[in-house]
């Protein structure tokens, strides 16, 4: 298949979130940061990229009795140096997310893309197909944090990747509604709601006869 | 975390407060894939309270005992190396608890057989392993935390399950059916145990 249309299937028609539901605890657990969302996606990418491409590259050497416990040691090694690297150059955003970018090693969609493609495809292959499902997963969560910031907080904050607060929504908005935004959807139950509504339009979108 | 949190209390937290499926969003995909109908729901549950408590007590052992250089018997500091042992000891202990469950019970067998596979990727089960890490608990706050963050993702399946069974005659528009009205039924529910948040806490 031609390079374009892995990354495609990967980020849109087969977007691992919205169709296969999978890697759904981190897309709502950092959400309500758009620039945690970033980085999540970021490192995702990474993880899912590099794994993806050296499973491939083992694929001859791998017995397959014991290939669900090797995937398992390449993705939690490159996950290690997610984690480190974050905690030397964003020490506060390591903070936060830190239980979650270890749970990038239990994430559905770097297991499933070592699991249902790169053990059986050249590295090439593996490594756009595993960047197209980074990416398709990088956009949905970016979606869900913009909606879930903006709306609850009224702007943007960079705290890691620069130090500023991006105001979006305009002032008079804001005196209108006497500063008071719905501050649920920051909370816990706001990622669900706002990921089941997502759901929802993508689908609408897509119109009916596709069964997830 | 304060240390001085009776380990009760930090069980109680773990079911309803800080509830680790509604509130911190792990076990999401065993959450949506296997809560179609009221028993496999209760049995992946049961499962996954069973393995959730004793990992959390084996790897709190393994992780003061070799990995923490303040405390550990060889005084290295193989801490990096925590993700790793830690997903190895859960794959390693599930795989163990299938074969003894094989063994000596096959009724209780082929009632969690099925699901004991799933586990080792519920990130519920490493979750709580690195939390616990995280904010420093003691043992008995640990094993607390375990068993009652197993619980809490028991009672949320469970709860879920039935409500998915009598939605099935609802009529629901066609986009949100299956994940997308479950989502937000999840919402509402953590809404609800929201309104528990002020009895206790753990930051």
């Amino acid at each position: 298949m031609a390079a374009r249309g892995l990354v495609r299937k990967g980020a849109l028609t087969d977007n691992p979130i919205v169709y296969q539901i999978l890697g759904v605890c981190s897309a709502l657990a950092v959400t309500n940061r758009f620039e945690n969302a970033l980085l999540m996606g970021v490192s995702l990418t990474f993880v899912v990229a590099g794994s993806s491409a050296l499973v491939s590259a083992l694929r001859h050497i791998i017995p397959k009795r014991t290939r669900m416990i090797l995937e398992m040691l390449i993705i939690a090694t490159f996950v290690i140096i997610v984690d480190l690297a974050l905690k030397a150059y964003a020490w506060e955003a390591a903070k936060v997310m830190g239980a979650y970018v270890a749970l990038i090693i239990t994430n559905c969609i770097v297991m499933g893309r070592a699991e249902a493609f790169a053990i059986a495809n050249p590295v090439r292959a593996s490594f756009l197909d595993a960047v197209g499902n980074g990416l398709g997963y990088t956009w949905v969560l970016l979606a869900i944090a913009l909606v879930r910031e903006v709306l609850g907080t009224g702007k943007i904050l960079f705290t890691t990747l620069a130090h500023a607060e991006v105001p979006v929504v305009p002032a008079a908005l804001i005196r209108a509604i006497d500063g008071q935004f719905p501050l649920l959807l920051i909370l816990p139950p706001g990622a669900f709601l706002v990921l089941g509504v997502l759901i929802w339009i993508v689908k609408a979108l897509q119109g009916p006869g596709r069964e997830v | 975390m304060a240390p001085q949190i009776h380990w009760l209390l930090v069980l109680f937290a773990a079911v309803f407060t800080n509830n680790i499926l509604l509130s911190y969003f792990l076990g999401m995909c065993s959450f949506l894939a296997v809560s179609r109908t009221l028993s496999t729901a209760f049995g992946l549950g049961l499962a996954v309270t069973f393995v959730t408590t004793f990992t959390s007590i084996l790897n709190y052992g393994i992780y003061y005992g070799l990995l923490d250089p303040a405390t550990s018997l060889i005084g290295i500091d193989l801490r990096f190396l925590q993700f790793i042992v830690f997903i190895v000891v859960i794959a390693g202990f599930v795989q163990l608890v299938e074969m003894v469950i094989d063994k000596y019970s096959p009724a209780l067998y082929q009632a969690l057989g099925i699901f004991l596979p799933l586990i080792t990727v519920n990130c519920a089960i490493l979750g709580v392993s690195v939390f616990m890490v995280i904010r420093r608990y003691t043992f008995m706050q640990a094993a607390g935390y375990g068993l009652g963050s197993g619980l809490g993702w028991f009672l949320a399946i469970v709860l879920i399950a039935g409500i998915r069974q009598r939605l099935r005659f609802a009529n629901t528009p066609w986009p949100l059916k299956g994940v997308g009205i479950t989502m937000i039924m999840t919402g509402l529910m953590a809404m609800a145990f929201m309104g528990l948040a002020g009895v206790a806490s753990l930051g």
